[in-house]
């Protein structure tokens, strides 16, 4: 889960590097099978609502074991599992693609201010981030979700993007540090260009390996963040996720009843993601990065 | 050393100094206030409310000035008054918390420190050996992907509730028809309630560490120092030592990183096994509103990891020579 550092030691000709990067992308198996995961998963949220035959709010027979009817059972009330979980994956996705999303911006935006302006600015911006890694996150979420009375998808997006975003702007302040002692950017300095267009134009460009590898692994910790603050009941009170769903199974007696068709998948496709993801930023880290190459 | 670590105490003073600020600040953020939100829960007689709400306003300190409110608050802070707690009145938010805080530190600080330990020697173990590298990886990664409360489920699912078996108690911190003493069942029920919380969060942790561990050793393999010991002869068990001394350092700094993380786990963990800890504490907590008791346990756990990173930034000290001499001021 490491991102070893890999700035450009030389910059060759675009085209060949991008052919040099596919060649190695599709020999890399961590890469492949990461990315499939993550698509299989990102699949059966988009088409799954069209294999779904029962409305998540009809409710049929109890207790039923996966079956054709019914393809992951029914659960305590009767509701189609099957058509819970694609639903509920939706929400987690989108939540967790979201609040990633959120995340890496702020900790985009802060790392390359405190990187580039250094001095004063840096340190301020260093002290807001080292109290806000020391909090627990998911406590101070319990705190805030404690006092807010509707929490929605977006509003929990927002409160795990404003949470999680501390390491990732540490990262890129580091390496917006030594990329800004770099001749080019002297260069482009003396040449009267603005703070704002060489963060975007010189800095940015020659990290966007790095800070692609960094929105995959805040995307699949949004992921699970959200499954944990859903599983205790923070969620949106009427909206469906993988962590209500093993909410409500904890609840309503699925271990005692063994309906295990109910909590099984949900955090499977969990897992399925968040690992894909991982696994993948391996893959790429690799590809990006040609010391880390297996033998 | 002593800049390094007086450095780190001031930002740890400024943490808990936003950490119960934000704790102040939370609930007089809310749309209408507490008071309110306490009295829309229980039905009074009509007519009652205004006066009740006035006595309210007034027993909470909420119609003074914000400045007063808040040098209250603080003063009430350091004589240790966290107020009195609604989930379990009349007993003061302090006394519930210590009813809890011993079953939390029993979970955690073991899970913590074996799973630091086993992860990190099993990970530099598998790095670069075919083999081990290949179980150990997908293991890892499965591990340290799977969100907290599907684990905890999935645990006693299998052996408390009957999927292979009945070996442990599905919920709770003992059984509930004893009373603590210290006899052998009552220890030995304590224990068989610990194991399954106890391993949900040490092998979400272990992945985690495992994997961090094998990539680092990695990386370490391929620097300069490690081919030039290579290239000296230096036996490859030797040249694994100087890697793995060098790798654990960032692991260190990843555990002060961590614990957020696995006190959050934590957290999930009790929920899902009855498990009478702080974690379970706070959202009964937030169940019956009780929001002193909700501020209370906050602070608590603050000051937890703040004791917590102070030990880890001692023992930074202890294992790199380099912040002892002052080369590295981070």
């Amino acid at each position: 889960m490491t991102v070893t550092n890999l700035l450009p030691q030389s910059a060759g000709p675009t085209r060949r590097r991008r052919f040099e990067f596919l060649y190695f992308a599709l020999r890399n198996k961590k890469l492949l099978v990461g990315l499939s995961f993550v698509v299989l998963m990102a699949l059966f949220a988009l088409i799954g609502p069209f294999f779904v035959q029962h409305s998540m709010l009809a409710y049929g027979p109890k207790f039923q074991p996966p079956s054709a009817a019914y393809y992951f059972g029914t659960n305590y009330f009767g509701a189609d599992v099957f058509a819970e979980f694609v639903y509920g994956l939706r929400e987690s996705l989108f939540v967790g693609l979201l609040g990633g999303c959120g995340a890496t911006v702020i900790g985009m935006t802060l790392g390359f201010i405190a990187g580039y302006k250094g001095g004063l600015i840096d340190e301020a911006l260093n002290v807001i981030c080292n109290v806000l890694l020391t909090i627990p996150g998911l406590v101070l979420l319990i705190l805030i979700g404690g006092f807010l009375q509707h929490t929605s998808a977006l509003i929990e997006a927002a409160l795990i993007a404003g949470t999680t975003w501390t390491w990732a702007m540490r990262a890129i302040r580091a390496q917006t540090f030594s990329l800004v002692s770099r001749d080019f950017v002297g260069l482009a300095r003396l040449s009267g260009e603005k703070s704002r267009s060489i963060i975007l134009r010189e800095i940015a460009p020659n990290m966007s390996s790095y800070l692609f590898l960094v929105f995959i692994l805040l995307f699949g910790g949004a992921i699970l963040v959200a499954a944990s603050f859903d599983f205790l009941g923070l969620g949106p009170p009427n909206g469906m996720s993988l962590g209500i769903m093993m909410e409500q199974a904890s609840d309503w007696s699925a271990l005692p009843l063994h309906l295990w068709w109910w909590f099984v998948p949900p955090g499977a496709a969990i897992t399925c993601t968040v690992g894909g993801l991982y696994l993948a930023n391996v893959g790429l880290d690799e590809v990006f990065n040609p010391k880390l190459r297996a033998l | 050393m002593r800049r390094y670590l007086a450095r780190k105490f001031l930002i740890y003073v400024v943490t808990f100094w936003v950490a119960a600020t934000i704790d102040w600040l939370l609930p007089r953020m809310v749309p209408g206030n507490p008071v309110q939100l306490l009295l829309s829960k229980i039905s009074l007689q009509p007519g009652t409310y205004n006066a009740t709400y006035k006595l309210y306003m007034e027993t909470f300190g909420f119609n003074r000035p914000w400045w007063k409110q808040y040098l209250n608050f603080w003063d009430a802070l350091v004589h240790g008054n966290l107020g009195i707690s609604i989930y379990q009145f009349p007993k003061p938010v302090t006394h519930v918390i210590a009813d809890y805080v011993l079953f939390t530190m029993a979970l955690l600080i073991p899970a913590i420190l074996l799973a630091y330990y086993a992860g990190n020697h099993v990970g530099a173990m598998a790095a670069r050996r075919k083999v081990l590298d290949n179980t150990v990886l997908p293991i890892g990664y499965i591990l340290t992907a799977t969100a907290y409360p599907w684990l905890a489920l999935l645990l006693a699912f299998l052996l408390a509730a009957g999927g292979i078996g009945h070996f442990f108690p599905v919920s709770g911190g003992y059984s509930y028809g004893l009373i603590p003493t210290w006899s052998w069942t009552f220890i030995w029920s304590l224990i068989t309630h610990w194991v399954l919380p106890f391993l949900t969060l040490f092998l979400v942790a272990f992945g985690g560490w495992a994997i961090g561990m094998r990539n680092l050793i990695i990386y370490e393999l391929e620097s300069d120092y490690s081919h030039y010991l290579e290239a000296l002869g230096a036996p490859s068990r030797l040249v694994r030592k100087y890697a793995y001394r060098n790798a654990r350092l960032p692991q260190l700094t990843g555990l002060a990183l961590q614990l957020g993380v696995l006190i959050g786990g934590a957290v999930v963990t009790e929920v899902t096994f009855g498990y009478p800890g702080l974690g379970y504490l706070i959202l009964q907590a937030v169940g019956n509103e009780d929001y002193f008791l909700l501020q209370g346990i906050f602070l608590f756990i603050i000051v937890g990891v703040l004791v917590a990173n102070f030990i880890i930034d001692i023992v930074y000290v202890l294992v790199d020579p380099r912040t002892r001499v002052g080369i590295s001021g981070e």
